[in-house]
């Protein structure tokens, strides 16, 4: 039941939007539990179009205090690049959504991009999002990408010029990540008015699904934000019920309350 | 995953050295060689660009440059002299000149490439700034410009580092500005500058982040290293006095990040006479480690295990403590233009105390590494002069190495023939 990995990411997630369908792509750092592939088994029942699976590094500079703490806890649990990549490969067979990986570069240039590359699509990844990693260099990285048949999603800032935009969109595969807000990932009170105007600029540039990520922490921003979008990431509110010691049932519960908000729009 | 795989490269063979082309600008992406670039957050891409557009008009501006030279001059003492260290070139036998940034206001060369930036920071219409800092010294620095400016500051220090250093963090705060502790990861200067950085995704619009070192993304290790190039500039026409119109033999610094070291290689780099040779901490070695990564914004030598986790740097100067180095310092240990060495505590401690008995000037811990790699080398060096960049005064870090060495005050550490 796996599919090629080529281009497996955007054909998912367009045709889950054209048949009517908000996207919900939830965040879990990998390795964070011993069960955290339950975790993402659950999430994916739950209702999640895709998974995104952190890379946990020392100094995740696009992080705020909960990601930071996840990524602490999983290395701290002995947690490597190989380690995740075991584990995915042990539950491939049952996810039949598509994974996306987010390591920050170092721990890609470490491995050298192509063994990185290689070893992330055996495991069943389809995607990878590097956020340390802008245009201008991702010639570091997108070479190796394209020859192992993973799709590089790029992220867009509210501060992103209009010329910008457009070739930051056609380079994006898989989907484009629109940053909601000015700083790092982390939960707020409200996403704030920068989103819905990212969103209508990255709408009016491209037809890849748009994906709206960063301080989504309840169902209700997961709808406003996902009205003027294809789709939310939701990261930090998950990795805080996580942190928190929840069961793997409550914080699929979280994600399922997600899925409902952006089902009835 | 870990056979180490093709970024363990060793250095390139890059063909003869150039050496008017050391030390010049970097290629439009912001690399010098194979190290640079710009590593950072889309949020951040036109802010970079912003302070390239900006310095390039500032540097070619005669009037930006007629009020950072007045400040230099007028506010912080320009130029530092240059001293010659009779008694302790006797005792080892090595001409020892030294470049005296110790005798700046604020006690070191950080705040050369400070007050620069904070003219920028004014120029590009900003109101406030964000630094890092491991010791103390460029959030003093910093803290300092921006009063003498009107910015708002805030400094981010490792919580670890706030402790060990408590008086300097009342400086800052004295001096006006916020001191905001980095309490995640180890709690030192990396995570200082991941703070840092944190802070300035959020606010770049209205922030400049005042980077105290020749590090991050592009422009900045390039940008500071213009804004220290003051100190090679003065010196090689103060040694050409000194000497009868020769250069020295070798010139020596300490390498954190670099930006000491960086300031005054270039007043040499295109003398393919005079030997550079820089000393990092035994304990954050990168260059001497020799293993490329990606951090903070650039592409450098990097000290991390075998699956790109950033490892502490452990050193008795905390303003060497950092894991990284700045990448044109990987560029120059590529093509052999600069050599590296790295230096222990307990050598450091030997030179501290030497230079404190010989010629009564207490170094900081810094640049005691500079001057305990040419006590290790005197046999070598015997006969040839040396220019040290005696980069800061120890001031700050007397407590540090008193309770190291008690009340014998270091007495028993003669200097061996
Ligand atoms: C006196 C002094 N020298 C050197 C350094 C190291 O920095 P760099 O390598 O950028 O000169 C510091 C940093 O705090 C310092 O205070």
């Amino acid at each position: 039941m796996t599919e090629p990995a080529i281009g497996r990411l955007e054909t998912h997630l367009r045709a889950r939007r054209d048949g009517g369908r908000k996207l919900l792509v939830p965040y879990v750092t990998g390795g964070i539990t011993p069960l955290w592939t339950e975790l993402l088994r659950a999430m994916v029942a739950a209702g999640a179009d895709a998974i995104e699976v952190g890379i946990p590094f020392s100094d995740p500079v696009m992080d705020g205090p909960t990601i930071q703490e996840a990524s602490l806890r999983a290395l701290e649990r002995g947690t490597t690049p190989a380690t995740i990549l075991a584990d995915l490969r042990a539950v491939a067979a049952d996810v039949d959504v598509p994974l996306v990986a987010m390591p920050y570069f170092n721990l890609v240039f470490r491995a050298g991009p192509e063994r990185f590359a290689a070893e992330a699509v055996a495991a069943g990844i389809s995607g990878v999002i590097i956020p340390d990693v802008p245009l201008e260099e991702l010639g570091e990285w997108e070479p190796a990408a394209t020859a192992a048949g993973l799709e590089t999603v790029l992220l867009a800032s509210p501060i992103t010029l209009d010329d910008r935009l457009a070739e930051l969109c056609q380079r994006s595969q898989g989907f484009v990540y629109g940053v909601n807000l000015m700083g790092v990932t982390g939960e707020r009170a409200a996403v704030g008015e920068q989103a819905g105007a990212l969103a209508r600029r990255l709408k009016r540039v491209t037809d890849k699904p748009v994906i709206m990520g960063f301080g989504v922490s309840s169902a209700d921003h997961a709808r406003a934000v996902a009205a003027e979008a294809d789709g939310v990431a939701v990261g930090s509110a998950i990795m805080r019920r996580v942190l928190d010691g929840a069961p793997v049932e409550a914080t699929a519960m979280f994600v399922a309350e997600l899925r409902a908000a952006l089902d009835a729009g | 995953m870990s056979d180490p795989g093709p970024a363990d490269l060793g250095p390139a063979d890059l063909g003869p050295v150039d050496p008017v082309a050391v030390m010049g600008e970097p290629d439009a992406s912001g690399r010098f060689g194979r190290f640079g670039g710009r590593f950072i957050p889309e949020t951040l891409v036109a802010a970079c660009g912003e302070l390239d557009t900006a310095f390039r008009g500032a540097w070619a501006d005669a009037g930006f440059r007629a009020e950072l030279d007045g400040l230099l001059r007028d506010y912080v003492g320009r130029p530092s002299p240059v001293t010659e260290c009779h008694r302790l070139s006797e005792a080892i036998g090595v001409r020892v000149l030294l470049k005296r940034e110790d005798l700046n206001h604020t006690g070191s060369h950080k705040i050369n490439n400070v007050l620069g930036q904070a003219l920028l920071t004014r120029r590009m219409g900003k109101q406030r700034v964000v630094a890092e800092t491991g010791a103390g010294q460029h959030g003093v620095a910093s803290a300092t410009a921006a009063a003498l400016l009107g910015l708002d500051c805030v400094v981010y220090m490792g919580e670890v580092d706030m402790e060990r250093q408590a008086l300097n963090v009342f400086r800052m705060r004295l001096l006006g500005a916020e001191v905001r502790p980095a309490s995640s990861g180890t709690r030192t200067l990396k995570d200082a500058i991941n703070e840092a950085m944190r802070d300035w995704v959020a606010t770049v619009e209205s922030t400049h982040y005042l980077l105290g070192s020749v590090m991050g993304p592009h422009p900045y290790p390039w940008l500071v290293r213009e804004l220290q190039r003051v100190i090679g500039d003065e010196a090689r026409a103060q040694c050409r006095a000194l000497l009868g119109g020769a250069d020295p033999d070798v010139v020596v610094a300490c390498v954190g990040g670099g930006s000491n070291a960086a300031g005054i290689f270039s007043g040499f780099a295109d003398l393919p006479t005079v030997d550079l040779v820089g000393a990092e901490p035994a304990g954050g070695a990168a260059v001497g480690r020799g293993v490329p990564g990606v951090v903070h914004g650039s592409k450098s030598f990097l000290m991390q295990d075998e699956f790109g986790q950033v490892r502490e740097a452990e050193s008795i100067s905390a303003g060497l403590d950092y894991p990284g180095v700045g990448p044109e310092h990987a560029h120059l240990a590529d093509t052999g233009r600069v050599r590296y060495e790295a230096v222990t505590d307990e050598e450091v401690l030997d030179a501290f105390v030497a230079l404190s008995r010989t010629e009564g000037i207490i170094p900081a811990l810094e640049p005691a590494h500079a001057l305990a790699l040419v006590l290790r080398e005197r046999a070598a060096l015997a006969g040839r002069t040396v220019l040290l960049n005696m980069s800061g005064r120890g001031d700050k870090d007397v407590a540090q190495v008193s309770d190291i060495l008690g009340p014998d005050a270091g007495a028993s550490r003669r200097l061996h023939q």
